[in-house]
């Protein structure tokens, strides 16, 4: 089934909004992050996984999805509550006490649609490594997902992850990295450089895919294309480049929005940017 | 002093991995990992009798108790094997975040704990690990004492749903305890009745206070003894009802004596019953190289020095 982008990017339009107002709201958050990866949320979510709102935890006969780099949690709360998981009035409580939309996603309040926390970085592959074999255990032919932030690849566990998945052809795995190239310090060219990804996965065994994560036509085709390359003895590999802060302008393409929110004035001109699709919350 | 002996003598590990294969063939959903160090946890029963269900990590504890949290996600019952240092503190944090503040169903068995493990030294004799592993909100904590309480504990964690560490050691120690014990998580068991002093012990040092309250009988001090195979949640009500009767406390650990059951003991005891009590655990300090016999004793954790702080405690009443 072929996409229907127009409709694809009207929805990431609205998680936009979702995102930048949650952000203000608490005076805390991750906007960049979040803005960047909206389009692969959407994708995913609304096309893509083959997953149900209703949400069980153990997940048997649907996909399943694993945010690694837990900070863009606004990115994903809003997607989830967009998709049906819970009412998008929650968006508000983000950050506040006595929330299920912790700073950074945990199961810890049964929020529907997590499924382990995170937050401390490097962890998610290995988590998702064994929900993809507990599915092959349980005769599963549903998929795994996991998204990455690149600058997380610093994390030493990645690496152990990146090894042990190709050895063990863990084939029902799709990971991608955000490519944004920054991180809280700066680009990762300069605090920690990751050097040629695709070489190093592939190196590692891995079948490696490249996509613009904010062009939503490129990125459902690679989607689709990655899901066809699933059971034939290698793990999935997309590295999708993005723009931090993507769809506000003035918060493109730096480090500088990476953990900041926007005051009164910063959020009314964000708004300004991205249509109300789906209504505000 | 009630009367125990023992025709044999064995390694708890030998009973984790005889408790591996138990329940392995009771319960489908039980699968084992291990990172490089099959031989060491005597899993290869299990490994045998299952190779779809066992997973080989390879050196790489972090990421094996990270693919022991997805396990869970699909109802499996994951058991990671490896040694007490590389459970904990090698993979706190990994622990932590995507075992025990996820409620991860994840079955943490660490072998070679404390200084028992001997001639390898400090590096590996992790005497930490009980302290590390009892904060972490949700965690259950359980030493057993012997092979036979180490194969039950093994098999009842499986029917105990949220995430458990068990602690069992290297060395070849008597078998004291039933073999057809039922093993109840968080229950104590009262070894020996008696009235002078409460001698609390866990792991290794339940053998050794047994032989200290035969000597302390033949002293004429009737040494009531009990086993903390459960050092969390623990059994306060057997703590407290034991120092009602005898109005002194000894605690006896594999650990150091910060973090470890003297000082859960003492807590419970500080709040509700204060008591004088003596710590037998290594004294803030690391290990070192030399057979387990040699370092027990150099580090103040056999039988002769619970006798002495069970005198020294007595005197405090």
């Amino acid at each position: 089934m072929s996409a229907d982008i127009a409709k694809l990017e009207s929805i990431a339009k609205q998680v936009r909004r979702d995102i930048v107002r949650m952000v203000h709201s608490c005076q805390s958050g991750h906007p960049g992050g979040s803005l960047g990866c909206a389009d692969f949320f959407v994708a995913l979510y609304f096309h893509q996984l083959n997953h149900r709102p209703s949400f069980s935890l153990d997940g048997i006969g649907e996909d399943l999805f694993f945010l690694s780099n837990g900070h863009i949690s606004p990115v994903f709360y809003s997607t989830l509550a967009r998709s049906g998981y819970f009412d998008a009035s929650e968006l508000a409580t983000f950050r506040k006490i006595e929330s299920r939309l912790q700073g950074h996603p945990t199961t810890h309040e049964h929020l529907p649609g997590i499924r382990v926390a995170s937050g401390s970085l490097g962890q998610g592959l290995s988590v998702a490594i064994g929900a993809a074999r507990a599915k092959k255990l349980n005769g599963d032919d549903k998929l795994v997902y996991v998204l990455m932030g690149d600058g997380e690849l610093q994390e030493g566990q990645v690496w152990e992850a990146a090894m042990y998945a190709p050895h063990n052809k863990v084939d029902n795995l799709i990971a991608t990295i955000d490519r944004n190239g920054q991180q809280i310090d700066g680009a990762t060219d300069q605090v920690l450089s990751l050097g040629n990804l695709k070489a190093k996965w592939e190196a590692f065994g891995w079948d490696v895919l490249e996509t613009n994560g904010n062009n939503m036509q490129m990125l459902s085709d690679t989607l689709a294309e990655a899901k066809s390359r699933t059971g034939n003895g290698k793990p999935i590999m997309i590295l999708m480049k993005t723009e931090m802060g993507n769809g506000v302008d003035f918060m493109m393409g730096s480090h500088k929005w990476h953990g900041v929110a926007p005051n009164d004035e910063q959020l009314a001109a964000a708004l300004s940017q991205l249509e109300e699709t789906l209504g505000d919350y | 002093m009630k009367k125990y002996t023992y025709t044999e003598k064995k390694d708890t590990r030998s009973g984790f991995g005889a408790g591996l294969h138990e329940v392995g063939q009771k319960n489908g959903n039980v699968v084992a990992l291990c990172a490089d160090l099959v031989g060491s946890l005597k899993m290869d029963a299990f490994i045998k009798e299952f190779p779809e269900r066992f997973f080989q990590i390879g050196i790489a504890e972090a990421n094996m108790m990270g693919i022991a949290a997805g396990l869970t996600i699909g109802g499996k019952i994951p058991y990671t094997g490896t040694f007490a240092n590389f459970s904990t503190g090698r993979v706190y944090d990994q622990i932590r975040q995507s075992i025990a503040y996820s409620g991860k169903n994840v079955k943490i068995c660490a072998s070679h704990a404390g200084l028992t493990l001997g001639e390898d030294g400090a590096t590996h004799q992790i005497l930490e690990d009980i302290g590390l592993m009892k904060m972490l909100p949700g965690m259950t904590v359980i030493n057993p004492c012997d092979y036979n309480q180490t194969k039950a504990a093994t098999i009842a964690i499986a029917d105990y749903e949220g995430p458990v560490y068990l602690r069992f050691g290297r060395p070849v120690v008597p078998i004291f305890t039933s073999p057809d014990q039922k093993f109840e998580i968080g229950k104590a068991w009262l070894v020996n009745e008696g009235a002078d002093v409460s001698i609390f012990a866990t792991g290794h040092l339940v053998w050794e206070a047994i032989q200290a309250g035969e000597k302390l009988a033949e002293l004429g001090i009737d040494a009531e003894i009990i086993n903390i195979h459960t050092i969390k949640p623990l059994d306060e009500e057997a703590i407290l009802k034991s120092v009602a009767k005898t109005g002194c406390v000894v605690t006896a650990e594999e650990h150091n004596r910060i973090g470890g059951l003297g000082d859960s003991v003492a807590q419970v005891l500080a709040k509700n019953n204060p008591a004088p009590q003596e710590y037998v655990a290594v004294n803030d300090s690391f290990g070192e190289s030399g057979t387990p016999a040699q370092l027990m004793t150099k580090y103040g954790l056999d039988a002769e020095h619970i006798v002495g702080a069970v005198q020294k405690v007595i005197k405090r009443k």
